[in-house]
């Protein structure tokens, strides 16, 4: 923890530029955001399905989230339907993972001197992902700025060996750093470029648009045939045998049947934001969902990648 | 004689888990030392965030030496059993020594224990114990196969003496003892190596690390008292969030900062609940306005700028969440001022339980109790039916869905905002109470009427559905709500006669069948807990509860503890004996001669004078008694049977029951019968033990 404290970052992109540098100077593979829309960065294939099985791994990445009841139509300070999640998972946990972790604030301008960083209890737990770890949240002078996991099971299987799981909030914690008090008017690129633009030049408008969409337009009836849709879809790719018929070769389709999950998965949190789900039936769909992360945990434990003898 | 140091260092332990892991830790090592035959003078446990650590003072060096004898098999006994005792004891036949047995002459194998030191012992038992600590929730990491509550990093294990000290050695999942531990995790975060337990307090306090969790707890609580009253202010007491921060700090550092002005007219409880479950701040307060002004954080660490930056930091925080509770507040006025329609309609779409329907079913069957209820606990009835149909409307509201440990006070808030009586604010806040055995009972009839209808409602539901306490499992909280009927009835003297008052009524959801007999019982089991507690014995309540009328509380109580007092006088003690023996002698004889001896014994047949007084005090007795029970004054019935307990005495001592003459006989049984039923007309004595 020697470093000297970095300089002040003074956009919201140089915040990320510069967790990207830090983690690959560390080590970690710099992925790019999956390309389907999820609840959480730890829904990529690269945390999810890599947390699983013996291989080791690490990887960083930015994903966007969307939380569809979240949405305020971009009038809240720092609540929104769709933000971007900062993600490392490195398994197995290295045993410096908190030093390394205090240096990523480092990095982005966070003098250790002169703040209070805490470690509180909060124990992860993802019932659409059958998976929980322990841990604790991240404070920075009584915020909340990371989530910080060893992951003990995923898919309901237990994770050997463990990985540490980092999660940064990345607008809340710019906006910290930063000293913006709405997410809005933050800059997003150099305040001095010559088109600088702030969150809400890029955001606000779109805040708007999903949050009417997600609240009130979206057809629920479409929804629910996707929903099953995926559901069936993932179910087949499951049951289909590992021997390609074309090329003689085995190959688990875990991916493409974990697609179908993270579909489903985000099409209930839709269904929720429209209200049509009861407290009951929410239950139900959560199981469903997992029942989804388990098929693609069991499949993928048996590939290569998952640490099965090719 | 040597001291232990242990000291397991780890990444953050969660605040509740601290004291009890410590506490475990000593009692597990101190227990496996004894067993292994080394004593001690003195131990303590004590915990950081980092940190869980033990001290054993006075330890024996070495376990004392030991001579273990076995018996083996006959000197003549097959070679077979001869080999099998050897394996068994690890001895060559030559080793073995040979006595002299009552069946003849037998091979003994004597074994020399010698002792062991207390570090070798250590050296075995602490791997055991680290592997198996019984953490709430514990994990692995990395590629260990060891758990622990979070990744374990170091293990500081030393035995020290006047001579120096020398580390215990042993090793767990890659991690060996040693002599090393380090100091707060940024403001010295160096490692150095450890002597004593003295050395190591000393140098970590220079390390900025207070080790004792009771030592921060009493200077964050100096501190934050001090600071609060050179503000002309006060702290709020919260001796849970005291003992939580002090487990999230190894330095203690308290700061002050201000609530923005834009939220003073927020509740009281609204920003210390905000404060303490989002922030885990303390709330200062305006002791002449009761408002809270200030809060206190403690941080862990101290900065070149005294915190400043941190309290800047913790501010914004503080504003952010209190801006969510202005906005929800805010909201939840609106609603409330148009009458809470709002509020009442939503609850139409919760359910409360599946079987049971929603909470706004819920709440008109508690409305109608609550109606009916009114006249018995001298509330008005209208009032105490809106009450009951208000008590409620505060779980839609934002503030309460935010913190749920606000509901009914923030019910009592809205109902002010709203207009409405004070009693049905009241009502809102107070009719979850009393929620254990030593929360306040609510006295104001309205709200009494509210609590008492929607305890037996819910106990009603679940028992009209069949899903009632087993065990330890009580999912619904119905021995909770059992008992909080009881105190309600009890602590405001309601005269209910609770069986035939619910047999009136139309009661449960989903319209199912109650059993309330059953019902009853549950409610005598939770009586006889509550009175046990109050130092009426079981027997006592037993002989209570066989009489009329044992639906009525109030009046099952007062006999109780009448019949109580009555028992442990001298008085009651002999009275008790006297009917002891009257109840015997006649049950013998009834069950001898296959009669009852009920009729009225004839005062004319007494001849002796003893007997003749048993008459007249009998006599004497029966129209007080008779008229004491009628009053329900219990002391007096006492006092009543009192006074037979000479003249049944002298009975016994001067007169034979069982005379010669059979007119004499069967009238002296009579008379005991009469003693018997005189007394049960007060209480079912034979149910009293003694």
């Amino acid at each position: 923890m020697a470093q000297t404290a970095s300089s002040k970052p003074r956009s919201f992109q140089e915040i990320i530029l510069r967790l990207q540098n830090y983690w690959a100077e560390n080590g970690c593979a710099i992925m790019q955001p999956y390309d389907m829309e999820v609840g959480a960065g730890t829904f990529h294939p690269a945390t999810t399905l890599r947390a699983l099985g013996n291989k080791p791994w690490a990887a960083a990445y930015v994903q966007p989230s969307r939380r569809p009841t979240d949405g305020r139509y971009g009038e809240n300070p720092n609540r929104l339907q769709h933000y971007y999640q900062y993600q490392v998972l490195i398994k197995p946990s290295p045993p410096n993972l908190q030093d390394l972790y205090l240096g990523s604030l480092n990095a982005i301008g966070i003098d250790m001197e002169m703040h209070d960083i805490r470690f509180v209890e909060d124990d992860w737990e993802s019932p659409t992902l059958g998976a929980w770890g322990l841990g604790w949240e991240v404070w920075c002078d009584g915020m909340e700025v990371s989530q910080f996991t060893y992951f003990q099971q995923v898919g309901g299987h237990d994770c050997k060996p463990v990985s540490g799981e980092l999660t940064y909030g990345l607008e809340r914690l710019a906006m910290y750093v930063l000293g913006v008090d709405h997410v809005m008017d933050m800059p997003f690129n150099d305040p001095d470029a010559a088109i600088a633009l702030k969150y809400g030049d890029v955001f606000k408008q779109t805040e708007q648009e999903y949050s009417r969409w997600n609240f009130d337009v979206a057809d629920t009836d479409t929804l629910l045939q996707h929903f099953k849709d995926a559901e069936a879809e993932c179910q087949r790719i499951i049951d289909t045998p590992h021997e390609d018929p074309k090329t003689g070769a085995k190959i688990i389709m875990a991916h493409p049947a974990y697609d179908q999950c993270i579909k489903a998965s985000h099409v209930f949190n839709l269904l929720d934001a429209r209200g049509v789900i009861s407290v009951t039936e929410r239950q139900a769909y959560i199981g469903r969902v997992r029942a989804l992360a388990k098929l693609c945990a069991d499949a993928f434990v048996q590939t290569e990648a998952g640490g099965a003898a090719p | 004689m040597a001291d232990l140091l242990l000291e397991l260092f780890s990444e953050e332990i969660p605040a509740r888990m601290q004291a009890r892991a410590a506490a475990d830790l000593k009692k597990l090592v101190t227990d496996a030392l004894v067993d292994a035959g080394i004593t001690y003078a003195d131990a303590g446990a004590l915990s950081t965030p980092r940190r869980l650590c033990l001290t054993i003072d006075g330890l024996l060096d070495k376990s004392p030496d030991l001579t273990e004898e076995r018996k083996g098999p006959r000197v003549d006994a097959p070679e077979q059993a001869l080999n099998g005792f050897l394996r068994g004891v690890g001895l060559t036949k030559d080793q073995l020594e040979i006595r002299d047995d009552k069946k003849g002459q037998t091979y003994y194998a004597v074994m020399q224990k010698p002792g062991r030191t207390a570090s070798e012992i250590l050296a075995e038992v602490l791997p055991q114990i680290i592997r198996n600590f019984p953490w709430p929730k514990s994990m692995r990491w990395g590629s260990s196969s060891l758990r622990w509550v979070r990744p374990l990093h170091s293990i500081l294990c030393i035995l020290s003496a006047e001579d120096g000290a020398e580390i215990v050695d042993f090793e767990i999942d890659g991690i060996e003892s040693a002599n090393l531990t380090a100091g707060h995790r940024f403001l010295a975060p160096q490692w150095f190596s450890v002597k004593s337990f003295a050395q190591y307090q000393t140098e970590l306090k220079s390390a900025f690390v207070m080790l004792d969790s009771e030592e921060r707890a009493e200077h964050i609580w100096e501190d934050a008292k001090n600071m609060a009253f050179a503000a002309g202010l006060e702290l709020v007491e919260d001796s849970a969030l005291l003992a939580e921060v002090a487990g999230l700090v190894e330095w203690p550092v308290v700061l002050m900062g201000d609530i923005a002005p834009d939220f003073m007219n927020l509740p009281p409880e609204v920003l210390i609940t905000s404060m303490r479950e989002h922030q885990k701040f303390f709330s200062v307060k305006n002791a002449k306005t009761g408002q809270i002004e200030k809060f206190i954080t403690v941080a862990n660490r101290t900065t070149a700028d005294n915190g400043a930056t941190i309290l800047a930091g913790n501010q914004k925080v503080l504003f952010a969440r209190l801006s969510d509770a202005k906005f929800f507040w805010e909201n939840d006025l609106r609603i409330a001022k148009a009458g809470m329609d709002v509020w009442a309609d939503k609850l139409t779409n919760v359910t409360f339980h599946n079987k049971l329907g929603t909470q706004a079913e819920r709440i008109d069957r508690i409305a109608k109790l609550a109606r009916e209820l009114a006249p018995i606990v001298g509330a008005d009835a209208d009032l105490a039916a809106k009450a009951a149909k208000l008590a409620k409307a505060d779980l839609s509201s934002e503030m309460v869905g935010e913190f749920a440990k606000l509901q009914g006070l923030m019910g009592r808030y809205y109902a002010a905002e709203a207009g409405l009586p004070d009693e049905i604010g009241a009502a809102s806040e107070e009719h979850y109470s009393p929620l254990g055995p030593t929360d306040t009972v609510p006295s104001a009839p309205v709200s009494v009427a509210v609590a008492m209808a929607d305890k037996l409602d819910t106990l009603t539901s679940f028992w009209a559905i069949d899903e009632k306490p087993t065990g330890s499992k009580d999912p619904f909280a119905l021995r909770r709500a059992a008992l909080g009927v009881i105190r309600l009835i009890l602590e405001n003297s309601v005269r209910v006669d609770l069986l035939k008052w619910l047999g009136a009524q139309t009661l449960a959801g989903g319209g199912g069948a109650v059993d309330l007999d059953n019902l009853l019982s549950f409610f005598h089991d939770r009586l006889k807990v509550y009175l046990k507690d109050a130092g009426i014995k079981h027997d006592v309540i037993d002989a209570c509860l066989a009489m009329p009328r044992n639906d009525d509380f109030s009046l099952l109580v007062n006999r109780a503890r009448a019949l109580q007092g009555f028992r442990d006088s001298a008085d009651g003690e002999n009275l008790l004996q006297g009917f002891k023996r009257a109840n015997n002698i006649l049950t013998a004889e009834e069950k001898k001669d296959g009669v009852f001896y009920e009729l009225d014994p004839e005062a004319k047949l007494a001849e002796d004078d003893a007997e003749k007084a048993l008459f007249s005090a009998l006599d004497t007795a029966q129209p007080l008694l008779d008229g004491a029970i009628k009053a329900e004054d219990f002391t007096a019935a006492m006092a009543a049977l009192a006074a037979l307990r000479a003249p049944i005495d002298g009975f016994f001592e001067h007169v034979q029951v069982n005379a010669d003459s059979e007119i004499l006989r069967r009238n002296r049984l009579c008379l005991l019968n009469r003693i018997r039923s005189v007394m049960n007309s007060v209480a079912a004595f034979e149910k009293i033990e003694g």
